[in-house]
């Protein structure tokens, strides 16, 4: 299907027809393939193994944070996959298209695949990474026993997949958007384009965007109101910091993205105009709206990255951070300036002088607490004893890689530079920089980090370091000539090139992606080695980092309950400062803990949702009317049930403590 | 420390192949990208006094305080002095004070609005020479370039006497896209119904290529043009070659070059209509659709009531693009309070009214009379757009729909 085809819906199946499967796109079908056949091998062995059941009551519906945290890093972690075999073939198509070669990528499907590269690395990669670690870690970092609102925790979660299922879905069914990750009309009109691609753009990011903005209350509430006593604002540690931060962005910034794609909604399916060419309508209206959620969107990633570093480079150098206060404040100083600097995305749609100056200096202010921070962590490690662990390891190539990301960010926001490197490779130079040298490294910080607290044993270091080198000289020969290009004027997202002396620097890029392919495949093996190796690499203190903050002092993984006893805090690093003063833990005296229950409803909700989603997406107006109502129904129903906590009972709790104590006093006896 | 080997390496091909590489951004051979690009070293070398020694105390600090290295000193719970804070922020600050200063000067100064008032550091505009216009459309996958002065229009190819400063005029048919020619000065967009200018001077002869820089759909990847700066005798050539080529760009044949296409080659226009680039920018090429600037005027005096359902129609213009709606086909609207004999008449009409013939009547503001259709006499035939020239109008300089 090289254009798309142009269909007058019927009432049953909408514009479903079999032309919407892809079946002559040779490269769609072997993937179909391969997906398939994996599928089935998966959905086989866990039927083999009886594995449903399991996952249904102990993972799917369960409403601990810990479980959710894992889960979203699991969807991260799969997106990554699918996101990155769209870089790869990016590279691929621009090193092959030279010297009068189209490549092997048509423009219909090259388009697609650079618009759902960019897609899926924001929204369903880097935006579930971030949540997974920071529900993982934020009510463990409190001394709380769940977040505020464990359903609705679910819930989010389940959104999130949902959305996931929906951009994956539009691989083999229909097509994606062909117009950019963010879809700027008019060319995502109806107009200019007619077919389900920006369809499914827009139902996917809304579904997804219910979970994140829900996700993003519940962790505000989370962290405002059940802190450990003690725990006053100036005493959290900065991961919590840098995650109250973020999620304020969330609640603040996604209600636009949700907004901006209403009104496209209402444009493709109502015949409205707000960003038409025609009738009034503006499409200047969207790329302003669009920013002013997307620019806080990357504060929403940077900042949890900047929190894991602190808590990294503190741990590892052994030393309270750096400058604390100014930390926080340079956080919050990051937060309010992240609204004030949309406009340095569209310098060249000509604004006065007046006004691209004040987004241009708006936007170099930003720079002045990143500079801060930056030079926190290196006073952190002044005086400090660095082990260089991965997480560390991570946190020296970030600290290095970022400061040219962040060079190269200053650089485009003084306008009349922007002038001639906006939409360049130098701009996706500039982005995959801080993208990947700032939020992904910082997330495999955080990954290799918390893993022994999330499942007991550590991560075997020998593939991670090996992922680690993988990752970062890719990087930088991936993206160092997409600097170079630019510079030589060559814009984002084309697809052939006459020019042959482009040719050489595509090769290195492709190279470079290569070798990250490697740095993935040796974090899958990384862990794939760890859990085979999971009895030799068994952390049984539940502080294998010597670490400072409180979710080390329970064990690991830890116990539904987090903590059997809500602890007290006194100092900043309070579980450091417990080290200090010779903590002892409870042994007796337990009581029965308060828990919530698991439910099923939010994956049903979502299930729900995806299929409204796809019904819009293809017009089948009775199946999204039915699910519309089937949504509304469950979630009253939902209301009906009364069911919804338990107590653990103190004996249970008890036993757990007592094998914990146990454990304890083995590990001493074999240390000492 | 290997990290730094291994950038030692990434940076190795760059050496190597530097010499074959046309750093067009770094070498441009006009005046305002000049410009641009010594704002850009300015900046990145005013940057990189902070970041050198940030990446040297990393390394340097990484180095120094392993955990191996149990002879440096080890201070655990150092974490505040408020002099090192005082610096911290205050460095950054102090840099950030100098980019801002250059940033305001340099957006200002070279604000792509701003007529030139240099051709060069050492030479200014000399009195008398005013910019040579040039009316940019980006279509749907091609530039048309339009020389009101010299009543020439080309496709691809687009070419400026040097040391003339230019005005360009830019819009856009359809979607978004951003018109850029390196060596020449900066990007700015082109939006349908918007229109943004360019100011720049080409400062010595040169063969380039412009390209849209921002993404438009399947053709973008082709759509880019031949730029040339020549010497004054070899532009008039260019334009005597162009008058020559005895191809008239009506509103017709503009209807018909506006298809989408990939791959264009260049095409020259002998004559143009002189109303175009107006009916472009407001919608209104097509014969019977109102211009956006009508409705504009028409709608700031307060609209017309009932009548201007009659107005809906005409202001449709998505054209070719306009397919597969929510329930199929075109959406359906009144017509317009017209007779069908009116109708067809508007249809019918030849958009070939002959170059410069305008309506003396002015459309914006006064009295505002609904203009119907009506059948053209000989003497004056019906020329759906009627507004004064682009370079008399008023109003805002920004993108502006007039």
């Amino acid at each position: 299907m090289n254009e798309s085809p142009i269909i007058e819906p019927s009432f049953l199946l909408g514009r479903f027809t079999l032309e919407a499967i892809p079946y002559h796109e040779p490269i769609l079908v072997v993937t179909f393939i391969v997906v398939a056949l994996g599928g089935l091998a998966v959905l086989g062995a866990l039927t083999y193994f009886r594995l449903w059941g399991y996952l249904w009551r102990e993972w799917f519906t369960s409403v601990d944070h810990k479980k959710i945290g894992i889960m979203y890093m699991v969807l991260g972690i799969i997106m990554l996959l699918r996101g990155f075999a769209d870089a790869i073939m990016m590279r691929a198509q621009q090193a092959l298209a030279f010297g009068g070669s189209e490549g092997y990528l048509p423009s219909h499907h090259y388009d697609q695949i650079f618009t759902a590269h960019g897609v899926i690395m924001i929204f369903f990669v880097a935006m579930p990474m971030v949540t997974g670690l920071m529900n993982f870690v934020v009510p463990l970092q409190i001394g709380a026993r769940d977040v505020s609102f464990p359903f609705l925790n679910n819930f989010s979660f389940w959104m999130t997949v949902s959305g996931a299922v929906l951009v994956m879905s539009s691989l083999f069914v229909g097509e994606f958007a062909k117009t950019g990750w963010l879809a700027y009309p008019p060319l995502s009109g109806i107009g200019y384009s007619p077919y389900v691609g920006v369809d499914y753009y827009i139902w996917a990011l809304q579904i997804a965007g219910v979970g994140t903005l829900l996700s993003g209350v519940n962790l505000i509430c989370t962290i405002v109101k059940m802190r450990a006593p003690g725990m006053t604002m100036m005493k959290m540690p900065i991961f919590t910091w840098t995650a109250l931060c973020t999620n304020v962005l969330i609640v603040a910034a996604f209600p636009v993205l949700t907004a901006v794609l209403a009104l496209l909604a209402a444009d493709r399916y109502l015949g409205f105009n707000f960003f038409t060419n025609d009738f009034g309508g503006n499409p200047m209206m969207y790329v302003n709206l669009i920013w002013i959620w997307g620019h806080p969107e990357v504060y929403i990633l940077i900042l949890p990255a900047f929190g894991i570093f602190s808590e990294v480079t503190s741990t590892f150098a052994g030393k309270r951070l750096f400058g604390y206060t100014s930390m926080v404040y340079a956080t919050v100083v990051i937060t309010i300036l992240s609204y004030l600097v949309w406009l340095h995305h569209f310098f060249t749609m000509g604004s006065g002088a007046s006004v691209n100056s004040f987004f241009g200096i708006t936007t170099m202010i930003i720079s002045i607490p990143t500079g801060a921070k930056m030079f926190n962590w290196l006073f952190t490690m002044y005086r400090g004893r660095i082990r260089f662990e991965l997480p560390m390891m991570y946190t020296i190539a970030f600290m290095l890689t970022f400061v040219i990301g962040g060079m190269t960010g200053v650089l485009l926001a003084v306008p009349p530079a922007d002038f001639v490197l906006h939409n360049s490779l130098f701009l996706v130079a500039h982005f995959h920089n801080v993208i990947i040298g700032g939020v992904l490294f910082g997330l495999f910080a955080g990954i290799a980090f918390w893993w022994p607290k999330a499942f007991g044993f550590t991560l075997d270091p020998f593939w991670g370091k090996l992922s680690f080198w993988f990752w970062v000289t890719g990087f930088y020969f991936a993206f160092m000539p997409l600097y170079v290009l630019g510079l030589m004027g060559v814009t984002r997202r084309l697809r052939v090139f006459d020019d042959p002396s482009l040719h050489i620097w595509f090769i290195i890029a492709a190279f470079g992606a290569f070798l990250i392919a490697c740095g993935i495949a040796c974090f899958l093996i990384q862990i794939a080695v760890s859990i085979a190796r999971r009895e030799r690499l068994r952390d049984t203190t539940g502080d294998p980092w010597n670490a400072r903050t409180l979710e080390w002092a329970t064990s690991s993984p830890p116990p539904a309950y987090n903590f059997a006893f809500t602890p007290v805090v006194h100092d900043l690093d309070a579980w450091w400062d417990m080290k200090q003063r010779g903590y002892s833990r409870p042994l007796a005296g337990f009581k029965p803990i308060h828990m919530p229950r698991n439910s099923g409803t939010g994956p049903i909700l979502a299930g729900l949702s995806f299929v409204l989603g796809f019904a819009l997406i293809w017009y089948i107006w009775w199946l999204a009317a039915l699910a519309f109502v089937a949504l509304i129904v469950t979630v009253i129903a939902h209301t009906f049930n009364y069911n919804r906590d338990f107590d653990i009972p103190a004996a249970e709790v008890t036993r757990a403590e007592e094998a914990r104590t146990a454990l304890l006093a083995q590990t001493a006896r074999v240390t000492a | 420390m290997p990290l730094r080997r291994i950038k030692l390496i990434a940076w190795l091909p760059l050496a190597l192949a530097l010499g074959g590489c046309n750093f067009v951004v770094l070498d441009p051979t006009g005046d305002i990208a000049a410009q641009q690009r010594d704002l850009l070293l300015v900046s990145t070398l005013l940057m990189l006094l902070i970041i050198l020694p940030v990446m040297g105390l990393t390394i340097f600090f990484a180095w120094k305080y392993r955990a191996s290295n149990t002879a440096a000193p080890y201070d655990p719970e150092w974490s505040h002095s408020t002099q090192m804070e005082l610096i911290i922020w205050s460095a950054p600050l102090l840099i950030i004070i100098c980019l801002g200063a250059l940033t305001w000067m340099g957006t200002h100064l070279l604000d792509p609005y701003r007529p030139l008032d240099r051709l060069s550091a050492e030479e200014p505009v000399p009195d008398g020479v005013t910019p040579l216009d040039v009316e940019v459309v980006a279509l749907d996958w091609k530039w048309l370039f339009i020389y009101p002065e010299q009543g020439i229009a080309t496709v691809n190819d687009l070419a400026a006497p040097v040391g003339r400063p230019l005005r360009f005029r830019i819009t856009a048919s359809s979607v978004m896209n951003a018109f850029y020619v390196p060596t020449l000065a900066g990007m700015i967009y082109a939006m349908p119904s918007m229109r943004t200018e360019l100011h720049a001077v080409a400062n010595s002869p040169v063969d380039s290529r412009g390209f849209s820089s921002n993404y438009s759909g399947a053709g973008f990847s082709q759509m880019y043009f031949r730029f040339r700066a020549l010497p004054e005798a070899d532009f008039q050539n260019w334009v005597a070659e162009a008058k020559a080529s005895d191809a008239p760009l009506t509103r017709a044949a503009y209807l018909d070059l506006e298809r989408p296409s990939e791959n264009v080659p260049v095409r020259r226009y002998s004559t143009v209509d002189a109303t175009l680039f107006d009916a472009i920018l407001n919608l209104c090429v097509e014969p019977g659709k109102m211009c956006m600037s009508d409705m504009m005027a028409i709608d700031a005096k307060g609209g017309l009531g009932l009548e201007s359902v009659g107005n809906v129609l005409p202001l449709t213009y998505d054209k070719h693009a306009r397919r597969g709606t929510v329930f199929g086909g075109a959406p359906s609207y009144v017509v317009g309070i017209c007779t069908p004999e009116e109708l067809s008449t508007a249809l019918t009409l030849s958009a070939g009214a002959p170059a410069g013939a305008r309506s003396a009547e002015p459309v914006r503001g006064a009295g505002l009379p609904f203009r119907t259709l009506t059948l053209p006499t000989s003497a004056s035939p019906l020329v759906p757009i009627s507004l004064p020239a682009s370079g008399a109008l008023a109003g805002p300089r920004r993108p502006s729909n007039s």
